[in-house]
């Protein structure tokens, strides 16, 4: 049965990823992802898959969109009883899939478009989210909300991406930001909840490699509330975005040198003395929250997307930009998938985050603008 | 440098030549149709439409030359013997990787793992590569590596280098922007050489293992033949290449960890 | 004839063929325990204690050191020791004394915990080639950083980091008080903490004169006797720490017995010669956590709040609740010293069972300032017989910032366990004051030995985190995910937070 977790163990995996945003706005179906993602097939093994579109859900903007996996109908009635209390629940049906022979054993998956009520002063409404998505997922048995931000969705399942796409009708959404997942875990009793993407709130992450640091970030994020209960090790990855982020409220390319942190030689070599404390003190007070291991990943947010290597560069990464259009990829054959031709491609450095944000006025939601890097992105 | 379809060359089969159409294969029997060309006596074999395919070349031993037209896939001519393998784009990991003889050409950049443990044969970029290019390249007496790049390298160039030669020219705009090699050029080298043209970081040369100098006449003379080859390969001005000067990495020692580990009592 | 029923521990045996009478046994020996009589015997009146050095100094190899085959029939609960324990006290009536940490079988969690590799799913790291980071803060954090934009874009730091101590590997000298050890022993650490970026304790004997160039790396004591506390020397270090307990002794102070009091100890300590510096108990204004809480302060502002204040204590039942009121009471660093920790003097009773192993006390305290929410607020110090670099891995991997190493120190300088420290009779020069003594001990020999000790295990640290697939320190730091369990009960491995192997 994939969906429950048998073992009590974490999955690591060897994956591959693609990412694609317009940074104008303008919006493709979700069915283009499937081809460049099934380029890279053999980057995975079928046992897992899976996208985040942003922008799909235009008509409910304003609503938190939790996508859910129930494992039976005692998990939904306990998690709706929950939403109900907490939320006003706008809208809520199964999320539309079509039978595919080769994804099987499916849980019950449903979506509800949810407005926070009863928010009192002491917590912010996006804790108060953040907050019901852990209880879930931590206090309801074989309930498994996998994604929560507004006007964004995960798809995700066991099987090859391009069937899980197929699955999730992926045809029908239109997104201005869109990445993909092929998923190579070593456990064979893969399961539908440790699919990437992992995400909360507007934070969505695609993952290839490994964090051997995931025993102390893990204990790291416990202190701030969030519990780790999908088995995956990518899972410290968003929780940590999240707390830096929007928390923490680092400019995102900071909480890219808490994650990737540069090496001490090179903060000792630093000649600007402000840079050179900042740096200091990022490692002094985040030790925990570093990551090690190898790494790249694909960070999706409400009005942007980010790709990072680890800063040993350990896993590959290429990127493109065509006009508005900036991909990011495990591979860059995939990136022809969808471009042929792009003006620019090249490989970011270790370490070195390639940033790109939707102009204002395209969308509300996302990181704040003085989060963002000032100018155009980097590379 | 950007990835433009360039117009193939084969103008029309014959018992030499052949075409194939690589769209929609999957790299296994993409691979077998190379195979079957080279056992039907093709001599010149163009591949188009490739995106992604990998193990292109693998294990080839015949004396035939491989176009490429498309993006292929990662380890690209590994455990080659004696091919040659143009690349008509970008390239992508892990080319060239244990390459024994041959010689593998792309018109464009490359990724990260190039040339890892090659034996012998020739791997020639036009543009940038990635990191840990030119790992642990080893030679016999008759058998020396060669992998020449005509951008910049990033980090881990060299690393545990045991043989060969490796260069690093910094002809294209990236070089401009900055340093021609990345962090730990030559870390664990104990053999080989890595020539490099352009800015080098003295602090990213490591220095536990290997040193740098200006290259002399004699350094130059002995790869020449190399730079001849390439620059006729990719048009690119020798003359050009040889105004700006160019420094030597070798290794500082034969033994760098002797000392550092000592029976247990 | 001997005046005691307690029989001789060991013998020492002599190659008279090998030996050239060159007599340096003799002299060499700081316990008297060889006579020359015609040729090298035993002495009738003085016992060896199997310290070695006259192995050391003869250059024959002649001379060596067996136990006493004086055979009592085997008892499992009245073992040799037990009985010759008692017989002594009847003897004399009085508090048995040791030196060093507890020698009891009590087993040794550091060697039922197995450390993680990596393989195929993601590759080890190259210490040798590649970059591996063991820099080490040590002090209070704040919890997060406030990051803004100067007028040109560019990021700055809003939070200032208060102090910290910073090494480059991440083991410290533990307090050894100018008392219990020698000033050239002192020395010796001094010279090889500055030498490799790392501190020294002063410990509770207060701070020589000729150590005053060191004190920079110098983390200062303050014990409840107060030994040589004045406002220089609170200002001379880089750290104050206050020491409540130590691991060998866990509810008594510092014990200096008198013979081991000399003019250059009674001056440093301000007490006079020759009498037994015993300190306090408990310190006398610490008699409650808000106390302690009001003594940091104190030095706080005694310092100029230029330096972390650390508090040291032994692990004992209730350490994870102990630490986190430490914690409250705004110490910057904790020091946890496990029950197998040394000690120039502690009766024998007290350094073998009172005190819990510092594996677990580590591990409950790093979980409960976790659970609590303020471990970011101190670093820990972990120490208790750290003995070598699987062992600094492994409590790192627990949680612990650092480890202080004491024992480990000594052996470097030619210490051989022989737990006599109390006597001051060292044959080596390290444990006691006899000027005929110290002066074998070099400083500059002392401090290169010690130094590459600590250089030798920094290397083998940086193979074992490349194994673990990391090149950071952080990254291993608190992971109990890395380690797992061989023959270790339930509740232990529940304490510990660490799996059993094969989970």
């Amino acid at each position: 049965m994939k969906f429950v977790r048998r073992y009590d163990e974490r999955d690591r995996g060897a994956c591959g990823l693609i990412g694609w945003m317009n940074k104008k706005g303008r919006k493709m179906s979700g069915e283009a992802m499937i081809e460049a993602i099934a380029n890279m097939n053999e980057r995975g093994n079928g046992l897992g898959g899976g996208f985040a579109g942003y922008g799909i859900y235009p008509e409910l903007a304003q609503y938190y969109c939790f996508h859910v996996m129930y494992g039976n109908e005692r998990a939904k009635g306990l998690t709706e009883e929950l939403l109900a209390a907490r939320f006003d629940v706008v809208k809520y049906e199964e999320i539309p899939t079509r039978p595919h022979p080769a994804i099987t054993d499916e849980p019950l998956l449903w979506r509800y478009f949810l407005s926070p009520k009863g928010v009192d002063a002491r917590e912010s409404e996006e804790d108060y989210v953040v907050r019901a998505v852990m209880d879930i997922n931590a206090g309801i048995a074989d309930a498994f909300v996998f994604s929560s931000g507004k006007n964004m969705g995960a798809f995700k399942a066991v099987g090859y991406p391009e069937d899980v796409g197929k699955f999730f009708c992926l045809e029908r959404y239109e997104g201005y930001i869109w990445t993909a997942h092929a998923r190579f875990p070593t456990n064979s009793q893969a399961w539908w909840g440790g699919a990437h993407p992992f995400c909360l709130l507007d934070f969505s992450v695609v993952h290839n490699g490994e964090i051997s640091s995931y025993g102390i970030n893990r204990r790291y994020l416990e202190t701030f509330g969030y519990t780790c209960t999908l088995f995956t090790d990518t899972e410290v990855m968003v929780y940590l975005f999240d707390l830096l982020v929007r928390r923490h409220r680092l400019p995102i390319e900071v909480a890219c040198e808490v994650v990737a942190a540069p090496f001490w030689k090179d903060i000792d070599a630093e000649t600007d003395p402000e840079r050179r404390q900042l740096r200091t003190a990022l490692r002094q007070v985040y030790a925990s929250a570093m990551v090690n291991g190898p790494f790249a990943i694909i960070l999706g947010f409400g009005n942007g997307m980010l790709g990072l290597n680890d800063r040993i560069k350990l896993r590959p990464m290429v990127a493109a930009e065509n006009g508005a259009d900036l991909y990011i990829s495990s591979e860059e054959a995939a990136i022809h998938v969808l471009c042929p031709e792009p003006e620019r491609v090249w490989m970011p450095k270790a370490g070195q985050p390639v940033i790109g944000y939707l102009e204002e006025g395209v969308t509300s939601t996302g990181v704040a603008a003085d989060l963002l890097p000032s100018g155009s992105e980097k590379s | 440098m950007t990835s433009k379809e360039h117009t193939t060359q084969l103008v029309a089969e014959d018992s030499e030549r052949v075409r194939i159409d690589a769209k929609g294969l999957h790299y296994r029997l993409l691979n077998e149709r190379i195979r079957e060309a080279i056992g039907d006596g093709r001599k010149y074999i163009e591949v188009v439409n490739v995106c992604g395919q990998r193990y292109i070349g693998d294990g080839i031993q015949a004396q035939v030359r491989i176009d490429i037209y498309g993006i292929p896939g990662n380890d690209l001519a590994a455990f080659m013997d004696g091919a040659e393998v143009v690349v008509h784009n970008n390239a992508q990991d892990a080319v060239g990787n244990t390459l024994n003889s041959g010689r593998v050409i792309v018109h464009g950049d490359a990724g990260d793992v190039i040339g890892y443990g090659m034996r012998g044969g020739k791997v020639f970029i036009r543009g940038d590569v990635g990191y840990r290019v030119g790992i642990h390249m080893k030679e016999e007496p008759r058998r020396k590596p060669v992998l020449v790049v005509g951008g910049t390298a990033a980090d881990f160039l060299g690393e545990y280098l045991a043989g060969g030669v490796l260069i690093v020219l910094g002809l294209t705009d990236t070089a401009r922007r900055g340093t021609v090699v990345g962090d730990y050029c030559g870390t664990g080298m104990h053999g080989g050489l890595i020539y490099l043209r352009g800015a080098v970081e003295d602090a990213h040369i490591a220095d536990r293992f290997a040193e740098k100098r200006e290259a002399t006449q004699e350094d130059l003379q002995a790869i020449l033949p190399d730079l001849t080859e390439f620059c006729e390969v990719f048009g690119y001005d020798l003359d050009e290449v040889l105004a700006q000067p160019f420094w030597v990495v070798r290794p500082s020692s034969r033994n760098p960890y002797g000392g550092s580990y000592v029976p247990n009592p | 004839m001997r005046n005691t029923l307690v029989p001789r521990r060991f013998k020492q045996v002599i190659d008279y063929e090998k030996c050239q009478r060159c007599k340096r046994c003799v002299m060499g020996c700081g316990f008297g325990a060889l006579e020359f009589q015609g040729r090298v015997v035993p002495s009738e009146k003085n016992e060896c204690v199997a310290c070695h050095y006259c192995v050391n100094v003869c250059p024959e190899e002649a001379i060596t050191i067996v136990e006493n085959p004086l055979k009592f029939r085997p008892h499992d609960v009245w073992q040799p020791d037990i009985i010759m324990q008692a017989t002594r006290q009847a003897e004399t009536g009085g508090v048995l004394l040791s030196g060093m940490g507890n020698d009891r079988p009590w087993g040794v969690i550091w060697d039922h915990l197995c450390l993680d590799a990596c393989q195929v799913t993601n590759p080890s790291i190259d210490p040798l080639r590649e970059p591996m980071e063991l820099r080490t803060f040590l002090g209070r954090k704040p919890d997060a950083v406030e990051v803004e934009r100067g007028p040109n874009g560019e990021l700055r730091a809003k939070t200032s980091i208060p102090p910290q101590l910073v090494l480059e590997t991440p083991v410290i000298f533990a307090p050894m008080s100018f008392g219990s050890i020698s000033l050239n022993a002192q020395k010796a650490l001094a010279m090889a903490a500055k030498e490799l970026g790392i501190y020294w304790s002063t410990g509770e004997g207060g701070l020589h004169r000729d150590l005053y160039p060191y004190a920079d790396r110098a983390i200062v004591q303050c014990a409840s006797g107060r030994f040589g506390v004045h406002e220089e020397y609170l200002k001379a270090g880089a750290a104050v720490e206050i020491k409540i307990g130590q691991g060998a002794k866990p509810g008594i102070g510092g014990h200096l017995p008198g013979r081991k009091v000399t003019t250059a100890i009674a001056e440093t300590r301000g007490i006079p010669e020759g009498t037994d510096a015993l300190s306090p108990a408990p310190h006398h204004d610490i008699y409650s956590i808000e106390d302690l809480r009001q003594l940091i302060w104190a030095i706080k502002e005694a310092t100029e709040f230029r330096v972390p204040v650390s508090v040291k204590i032994a692990a004992v039942h209730n350490v994870a609740a102990i630490a986190s009121g430490i914690v409250r009471a705004g110490a910057d660093i904790i020091y946890i010293d496990g029950f197998r920790g040394g000690t120039g003097a502690a009766p024998t009773m007290i350094r073998n069972h009172l005190g819990i192993p510092i594996e677990v006390a580590v591990a409950a305290v790093d979980s409960r300032l976790r659970k609590q929410g303020i471990r970011n607020q101190c670093s820990i110090i972990a120490a208790g017989s750290i003995r070598n670099s699987a062992d600094l891995a492994k409590a790192i991997a627990l949680g612990a910032d650092a480890c202080a190493i004491a024992t480990a120190a000594l052996v470097a300088l030619g210490c051989h366990l022989c737990q006599q420290c109390h006597t001051g009779n060292c044959s080596w020069g390290i444990t006691t004051q006899r000027p005929e003594l110290t002066r074998r001990l070099d400083p500059a020999w002392g401090a290169e030995r010690v130094a590459n000790l600590v250089r030798a295990w920094t290397e083998e640290l940086k193979e074992i985190l490349g194994a673990l697939g990391v090149n950071a320190l952080e990254s291993l730091r608190g992971s109990r995910d890395r380690l797992r369990a061989v023959f270790l009960d339930e509740k232990t491995r529940e304490v510990l937070d660490v799996k059993a192997a094969g989970e």
